[in-house]
């Protein structure tokens, strides 16, 4: 404690010196910075996380270049967009308690933790109440990361990163998801508040699985996330993003980036488990979910996406691979699920440029309530990619007659020795699967926890073992209450 | 004449048409003018264009050509009992025709109809605003036409324009079929921009067999605009046999209960060949099934885009609706874009598509060889049968001898 007042005294030095030069009175005590986006505000953000030099002109640039952008609208989706003046882009990470003690929790929150299987002592981590069990679990977080040193895997915060290992940072840094790829891209590049970063060093084999669960001190990252995952040669790292526990966050709109580079017989598996607030049952409030997701193949490496989406209002999401190495190898798993007024467009981009490259798209929508769900996705072969081969297979399932759910695959292939294969259904929940389970004695709502578990099993059978059970149960809960 | 029509290279290539003779009501008229005036031409940034370039289009010289075929040539008779009426260059030649009238309970007029419609899309206003030549073919209640009727559509001359719109009414419980050919007789880089609107009545059924086989550089857009009402049946056949650079687009609405839709296309490409389908079924009544299939054979440098799309309107329950889009690649320097689409709003539906790409199969060519056919014959006689999936769904046995005819003769198929 006594040592972060420490920095922001001397922030506070720094800042005063240059506070006319800022156009804006800045409160030092406080950790936010005032609504709006300008440059000031990004000299701001970068000077609070003594950034060095270059990340502050390489964050000016993307600004300079999002001012260019227009919002995209060819997404299957209805939103107010957001006022980009109407956002604080910077806000200390707080270490703060939400609550005083467990009888303060919302009791709507405790009961679906309970439902999904997580434990007391992670129940109260995860909503925040200070108890003694903290402590324990530092000490397995501290544990793991001596572990991960020892074999030179470096995993920390952004932040971090730059301060420490600025050399990766430059190098990998938009290297996959450059600054002009897009409108929210460009944004994050500019205002990007922390994330993680992780390497894995050459032909290392991370012995767990990567998950920002461990990193309990850096918690609450902000709204503008960057991760960058970079495993160099031969390495393989296995990473886990999100939490299937409901994320009661007060930030509309987020905005981030995540960039995989997989160098020669890398392989990388990224999960992500979403599940921000979707909004109440009438479509009022929830999360905006625009995010970047993009991984590099070099030769022989494998990049493995699997996403279990239920929350946020808005998702807006293709996480995709770059096959640019021979013999690469680029997965998506992916189950949606979208309920009430919960709208989502996501997919993946396939773009196959090396030789003898494989793809393989499974996605699954499943949309209840007044939910729109659209899977939209490319697969695109370039002329050198020979023997290039993709299969893509995306299903939905309609659960009540308000809903919607579409598909638009784009499929682009300059290669006659390339082969592509995609199909996709659209149907009803099977009428007669759930009376044959309740001629079983199930019950309607847990038929169709069978039903949806079973249609998505190719997909969470791709997660972690933990993690794809509760994501089960999540699944069961998202789709509570929605049999039309 | 003033400057705002300078202002766009729309503008420019609308300057040097001749605005329309054909007596079409005002107000489309007007809806043309508004959606032309100060637009541009789209470009591939436009969902809807994104595969296909409008450039060499704008730049087009135009010249208007007087007609000059004396009678109807050989290639473009293809049904021998089909009642013909001709087209040259957008403009009705009725010397050259049949007597529609002849036939029993088919009536037709040259006048255009009070039935035109207006859809946005520049091709579709341009053939309102500049259309050379509009007929109007009524079946008759009833009516089951034995002999199809045959549209011949002529480009003759160097920069010929030709806007034809053509209106079929195919009243209640009729039978009727349609075929639709193009073919050039001495004559480059013409624009073909056809406009098919057919009403498709209570229990009626109307199938229009599409033939695309012109030899040289003209470029075609064929917009077909199609309702259907209740219980009716509606089939449409699009063979691309030939053509440097084709745009179709089919729009069938389903506005009847129990109405069944098939669409089904073929393209084989060569050299430079550009075939842009784009199809869209809307699905607005409940009951009905539709389907689709696509089958495509690309080499050279051609280039194939097949865009479909299926829409079941929110209400519009037990739609049975299947897409398919196959295609095969021979060259590597052919390009084939591939995009179906499916957007549901009801919950009681069983819809599908599927979309392939790929090669010939070598087994199956190794197969063939061990029959003792040479490597050519083989893959002949393979890509027939990926494209005869198509041609054996269509019943009309003289369009597929002709399209059958016409594709060996142009890649020296023999077996």
């Amino acid at each position: 404690m006594k040592k972060q007042s420490y920095t922001e005294n001397e922030l506070a030095k720094d800042l005063e010196n240059q506070e006319y030069k800022f156009g804006f009175v800045t409160n030092i005590e406080s950790d936010k910075a005032p609504k709006g986006l300008n440059e000031d505000i990004i000299r701001f953000i970068s000077a609070k996380k003594n950034e060095p030099e270059w990340l502050l002109e390489h964050r000016l640039k993307a600004f300079e270049i999002w001012k260019t952008m227009t919002e995209p609208e060819w997404a299957h989706v209805e939103y107010v967009k957001p006022d980009f003046q109407d956002i604080t882009y910077y806000s200390a990470p707080k270490q703060k308690k939400k609550y005083e003690s467990w009888d303060d929790v919302d009791p709507e929150l405790k009961e679906t933790m309970s439902k999904l299987g997580i434990s007391m002592e992670e129940q109260q981590r995860l909503t925040g109440v200070a108890v003694d069990f903290v402590m324990d679990s530092v000490s397995v977080a501290t544990s793991f990361k001596e572990k991960l040193k020892e074999l030179g895997i470096i995993f920390c915060s952004f932040s971090d990163a730059v301060q420490e290992h600025p050399e990766l940072v430059k190098k990998y840094m938009g290297s996959v998801v450059p600054m002009t790829d897009n409108f929210y891209a460009a944004l994050n590049s500019a205002v990007f508040s922390d994330g993680s970063f992780c390497y894995i060093p050459k032909g290392v084999k991370c012995p767990m699985e990567l998950s920002t669960y461990f990193r309990i001190n850096e918690g609450g990252t902000g709204q503008f996330e960057r991760t960058l995952v970079v495993a160099d040669e031969g390495s393989y790292v296995s990473y886990l993003e999100g939490c299937t526990a409901p994320q009661r966050d007060e930030n509309q709109l987020h905005a981030a980036v995540v960039e995989l580079v997989a160098l020669e017989n890398a392989e990388i598996k990224y999960s992500t488990v979403q599940n921000w607030y979707p909004g109440d049952k009438e479509g009022k409030g929830g999360v905006y979910n625009f995010v970047t997701k993009r991984g590099i193949c070099e030769r022989n490496s494998k990049i493995s996406w699997t996403q279990v989406e239920t929350g946020s209002a808005i998702t807006w999401k293709y996480p995709s691979c770059i096959l640019k190495g021979d013999n690469s190898i680029g997965e998506f798993y992916s189950v949606a699920v979208t309920n009430n007024y919960q709208q989502a467009d996501t997919g993946t981009k396939m773009i196959h440029l090396g030789k003898n490259t494989r793809s393989t798209i499974i996605s699954k929508g499943i949309s209840a309530g007044k939910s729109q769900n659209s899977y939209r996705g490319l697969v695109q072969i370039h002329k050198n990619a020979d023997n290039a081969r993709n299969f893509s297979q995306c299903d939905s399932l309609l659960m009540t007659d308000e809903c919607g759910a579409h598909t638009f695959p784009y499929i682009e292939c300059k290669n006659s020795t390339a082969k592509i294969e995609h199909e996709a259904t659209t149907s009803k929940i099977g009428e007669d699967q759930i009376f044959y389970c309740l001629q079983r004695g199930i019950s309607e709502e847990k038929a169709i926890g069978l039903i949806v578990n079973g249609y998505c099993k190719d997909v969470l059978n791709q997660l972690p073992m933990e993690f794809a059970v509760e994501a089960q149960k999540l699944l069961t809960i998202s789709l509570e209450g929605s049999v039309g | 004449m003033s400057q705002t029509l300078m202002n766009t290279k729309l503008d420019q290539f609308r300057s040097k048409l001749t605005p329309s003779k054909v007596k079409i009501d005002q107000t489309l008229l007007d809806h043309a003018d508004a959606y032309l005036s100060g637009r541009e031409f789209p470009t591939t940034r436009d969902e809807f264009w994104k595969y296909t370039r409008l450039t060499k289009i704008s730049n087009l010289e135009i010249n208007v050509n007087d007609s000059i075929i004396q009678s109807i040539p050989e290639e473009a008779i293809i049904h021998p009992n089909a009642q013909k009426i001709v087209f040259e260059n957008g403009v009705f030649r009725k010397d050259l025709s049949d007597d529609i009238l002849q036939v029993q309970g088919v009536q037709f007029s040259e006048k255009g109809s009070s039935s035109f419609t207006f859809q946005e899309d520049v091709f579709y206003a341009l053939n309102c605003k500049y259309s050379t030549d509009a007929i109007t073919i009524d079946i008759e209640s009833k009516t089951i036409l034995k002999d199809p009727i045959h549209l011949i559509l002529i480009s003759s001359g160097d920069g010929s324009v030709s806007m034809p719109r053509i209106v079929i009414n195919a009243a209640k419980f009729s039978e009727s079929e349609f075929i639709v050919s193009t073919h050039n007789v001495n004559s480059q880089n013409c624009l073909s921009n056809v406009v098919i609107e057919a009403d498709v009545q209570e229990n009626a059924k109307l199938t229009i067999n599409k033939i695309q086989n012109e030899k040289s550089s003209n470029f075609s857009v064929f917009n077909e605009r199609v309702d259907q009402a209740l219980n009716s049946c509606f089939t449409i056949n699009t063979l691309t046999l030939n053509g440097s650079w084709i745009r179709n687009n089919v729009r069938v609405n389903v506005n009847g209960q129990n109405a069944e839709t098939h669409l089904l296309g073929a393209y084989v490409t060569n050299e430079n060949q550009h075939v842009d389908n784009h199809t869209l079924i809307d699905h607005l009544a409940p009951n009905c099934q539709s389907n689709e299939l696509y089958k495509g054979v690309l080499d050279g440098k051609s280039t194939g885009v097949f865009n479909g799309k299926v829409f079941v309107r929110k209400d519009a329950q037990k739609i049975n609706a299947f897409q398919s889009n196959g295609n095969v690649l021979l060259s590597d320097d052919a390009t084939i874009n591939s995009k179906p689409e499916l957007e549901i709003y009801a919950d009681d539906v069983k819809c599908s598509h599927g979309s392939t790409t790929g090669q010939l199969d070598e087994d199956a060519v190794y197969y063939l060889r061990t029959r003792g056919l040479s490597e050519k014959s083989a893959r002949h006689l393979l890509v027939t049968a990926f494209i005869g999936d198509v041609l054996e769904k269509i019943e009309d046995e003289h369009v597929v001898k002709y399209a059958e005819n016409a594709l060996s003769m142009r890649y020296g198929w023999s077996f």
